[in-house]
């Protein structure tokens, strides 16, 4: 583990010789690589066949879709040979749900209920990246606090999926300890959440225009108590895990990945720098004001699943000093914009004025209208770069919304990681992978 | 998306200007969207542009969807480009520039356009959504197959023209409930 | 203290038979023992789908502890497992795989459908999704909410253990051969299983 702040070069001609280890992306490139790229009846029918083409020494088996470490509904098609997995292939759509096709119904302001269900581990980032896309459209400003209060129920929320990775990966490698704790750890935050957005998930509370509602009182002592309390358990995983010779034994040099086949690939986030890419959205191309606060970019030397983990336990780190310099400078001020178009009146001026109920109303069931065009907001959420993709033709709902969700993209290296490994080293790629179906799917 | 970048990438952009009536760059039309630039090559121009995009330090393609346009009368084409129905957008990304590019090629129904793949190996998933999804078709691509949907599911749910509504349980190969 | 009169071999009851038994006995109903003991370890299978996975995990883990009734251990083969919690979305390609861990699990066994997605599809009323899981298996306990949180799913979990332990789903499924109302036809022909009063 390295820490990198360095500046990125502006000129270099090309990324591939920017940082990190770079060698070579062949053997992603390669048509007849470690992708099992056989359709799912095809495998059913090999399998059943004791004399397959394939040889009498490989086996094909099927991994999921309801199967412990699959996180979710993951199916893996695996070829293997003894214990060594040869080929594979993620088959996903288990937990399909259709929702860009929902989100075409709902309106710009029912948007963030659907979006915030994709990624369900860290929703409030789906929420801010379908907020900032449809503010792009209307060309509109969020005031400062609002900004302030986004970037630090992100980075909570960075720290509460991160923790939940620490508990799942805990209990994928048999450490069921870490998994108690890792939620232990996560409550209090789910407790907070629900404090201010009132959902302990799927919060729906960044909205475009700003945020659903103001921090509570008190909300300041809840979490420096909290990251007190956090900072000491860390250590106590540090203890437990990072410098344990069982832990290290089933992570280091387990599915390794380069940086030229995680840029190949489309690979981001920690996977990415865990190859030694100093690749951040928050810094590199920073939205809300993530290039006022200060933090440092974590990335891996060796881009194995222990780097992986380690960088998830860091990040942890690099989220609570933002979270501590937002709860020293969050500005006083409104937390949503008051753009009437957007905004719906105050609830105490809804009793008084007929004009506020009848703008209530208008604004919750008709939703507003957003100017034609097409607009992409990416951020860095804690799988890797989230995007979304809206085009507008000018009423209130979407015509088309697209997310780029970072596991759908990230699943592609999986069978690259597992190639020549054991199986039972796959479910400790799988889960370093972090992949979260729900957004998979979407 | 750094100042300093976008400056210097509209200065190209006004180096190669050549027709009169729409920016180029690269050799086809360029819009700007937000702080972000937009290509529109056209369908045979679109593997050639990628070629080109990659050389210039676009090292990672991050997204790439369809949109349906059969209902939505476009009005943010260039001139010189003709609207199709459907439109494949790819959203580039060069870590060095610190820059994203997206490029928007139109393809009519039933068209098919080359695939990424040997370019950049990590369309290959986002190519086989927007095939399951949309249809679209990509020739030469490795796996050509369904990925969200059930295999044998018929349709393509995210056209316009695919009713969003509800449908009874399917059961593979499994005895009607009754 | 054993059970029998002065004597821990049970020699008591060999040879004075009934008489022999002195007390510390309780008298009831085999059919309520046998309903306590399957209220009180019910294992229940992993069956995680969407978000509501990420609570019923929360359920299990240190703070709301369902190991306090006997659930702690999450089954990863359903053939170990009594109770499927469905937590979250079902989607038309995994409804068959959801029928087929049904039709794996061992007699008896209950289904919670937990979070609004599962128990009617909820605000996805689309191409993609099962709107209600009970189209596809008989449910017992449906639980609100989206997700719902652990006491939500604790007190599903309770609402369960108590019908179970008065008996009334089995002998409604024994009447009825199914659970909530729905018929269930075992896959390749097989009868129902049935336990309980016939």
């Amino acid at each position: 583990m390295t820490i990198a702040d360095k500046p990125s070069t502006t000129d270099a001609p090309i990324a591939q010789e920017s940082s990190g280890f770079v060698g070579t992306d062949d053997r992603v490139r390669s048509r007849d690589s470690a992708v099992l790229r056989m359709s799912e009846a095809e495998v059913g029918e090999l399998s059943l066949d004791p004399t397959h083409e394939l040889g009498e020494s490989k086996m094909l088996i099927n991994m999921g879709p309801s199967h412990p470490s699959t996180h979710g509904v993951l199916r893996l098609m695996l070829e293997l040979e003894g214990e060594t997995v040869l080929r594979s292939k993620p088959v996903i759509g288990y937990l399909h749900t259709g929702m860009e096709k929902t989100g075409e119904q709902l309106t710009y302001l029912q948007g963030c209920t659907n979006v915030t269900r994709m990624d369900y581990a860290s929703p409030l980032f789906t929420e801010l990246a379908f907020s900032l896309a449809v503010e792009s459209l209307l060309d509109m400003d969020i005031p400062e606090r609002a900004t302030w209060i986004r970037m630090m129920m992100c980075e909570l929320n960075r720290m509460a999926s991160h923790l939940l990775f620490m508990a799942t990966n805990g209990m994928d490698l048999g450490a069921v300890s870490m998994m108690i704790y890792g939620w232990r750890e996560r409550e209090p935050l789910l407790r907070f959440f629900e404090k201010v957005t009132g959902l302990r998930m799927n919060h729906n509370y960044i909205r475009p225009g700003g945020v659903a509602a103001d921090l509570p009182d008190g909300w300041q002592d809840d979490l420096v108590e909290y990251l007190d309390a956090v900072e000491e358990r860390l250590e106590e995983y540090d203890i437990l895990m990072t410098g344990q010779p069982i832990w290290r034994e089933r992570l280091q040099g387990v599915g390794v990945l380069n940086e030229a086949e995680c840029l190949a690939l489309g690979v981001t986030g920690p996977l990415l720098r865990a190859s030694g890419s100093s690749w951040d959205l928050r810094r590199d191309m920073p939205y809300l004001v993530y290039d006022q606060v200060d933090f440092d970019v974590l990335v891996g030397s060796y881009g194995d699943s222990f780097d992986r983990y380690a960088i998830r336990l860091n990040e942890i780190r690099e989220s609570m000093r933002i979270v501590r310099q937002c709860i020293e400078r969050m500005p006083s001020g409104d937390y949503r914009a008051q753009d009437k178009k957007v905004t719906p009146p105050p609830r105490a001026r809804i009793d008084e004025s007929m004009e506020a109920l009848i703008h209530h109303f208008k604004i919750f069931t008709e939703g507003y209208k957003v100017p034609a065009g097409e607009a992409y907001a990416a951020v860095e959420s804690p799988r890797g770069e989230l995007g979304v993709y809206i085009v507008s033709d000018g009423s209130s709902t979407p015509y088309r919304m697209h997310v780029r969700a970072p596991s759908f993209v990230n699943l592609q290296a999986l069978p690259h990681l597992m190639e020549n490994g054991l199986l039972a080293d796959a479910v400790a790629v799988i889960s370093s992978v972090d992949p979260i179906m729900g957004e998979v799917d979407r | 998306m750094s100042d300093d970048a976008t400056d210097v990438a509209v200065d190209e952009a006004e180096d190669t200007e050549a027709a009169p009536s729409v920016e180029l760059l690269y050799g086809v039309p360029v819009a700007e969207a937000f702080g972000q630039r937009v290509l529109f090559p056209d369908l045979d121009g679109y593997i050639e542009l990628l070629a080109e995009l990659r050389e210039q330090g676009f090292g990672q393609v991050v997204d790439l969807c369809v949109v349906d346009y059969l209902q939505h009368e476009r009005t943010d084409l260039p001139a010189t480009v003709g609207g199709e129905r459907f439109e494949i957008v790819v959203n580039l990304i060069s870590h060095a520039r610190r820059e994203r590019i997206r490029v928007r090629v139109q393809a009519a129904d039933g068209v098919e356009v080359p695939s990424l793949f040997d370019l950049y190996p990590g369309t290959e998933a986002m190519e086989r959504e927007a095939f399951d999804m949309f249809g679209t078709v990509f020739s030469d691509h490795p796996d050509m197959s369904r990925i969200l949907m059930p295999e044998e599911w018929s349709g393509h749910p995210l056209r316009k023209d695919y009713e969003i509504g509800r449908i009874p349980v399917q059961f593979k190969g499994a005895p009607s409930q009754g | 203290m054993g059970l029998f009169k002065d004597d821990v071999s049970g020699q008591g009851l060999l040879t004075d038979g009934i008489e022999g038994i002195e007390h510390n006995i309780l008298t009831g109903r085999l059919e309520d023992l046998v309903n306590w003991s399957r209220a009180r370890s019910m294992w229940p299978a992993t069956f995680g789908l969407a978000c509501c996975a990420i609570e019923m995990m929360a359920t299990g883990a240190g703070h709301y502890d369902m190991a306090r009734y006997g659930m702690e251990v999450f089954r990863a083969s359903p053939r170990q497992a009594d109770l499927m919690i469905v937590a979250g979305r079902v989607s038309q390609k995994m409804a068959p795989v959801l029928r087929t861990i049904y039709d794996q699990m061992m007699e008896p066994k209950w289904v919670i459908s937990m979070g609004v997605c599962a128990s009617s599809g909820g605000m996805f009323n689309n191409y993609a999704i099962v709107q209600g899981v009970d189209q596809v298996v008989p449910v017992d306990v449906y639980a609100p909410g989206c997700p719902p949180g652990p006491e939500t799913l604790l007190h599903a979990i309770f609402t369960l253990h108590a019908s179970i332990e008065d008996g009334e789903l089995l002998r409604r499924r024994a009447e009825t051969g199914a659970g909530a109302g729905i018929e269930v036809a075992q896959r390749d022909g097989q009868v129902p299983v049935l336990i309980g009063r016939s």
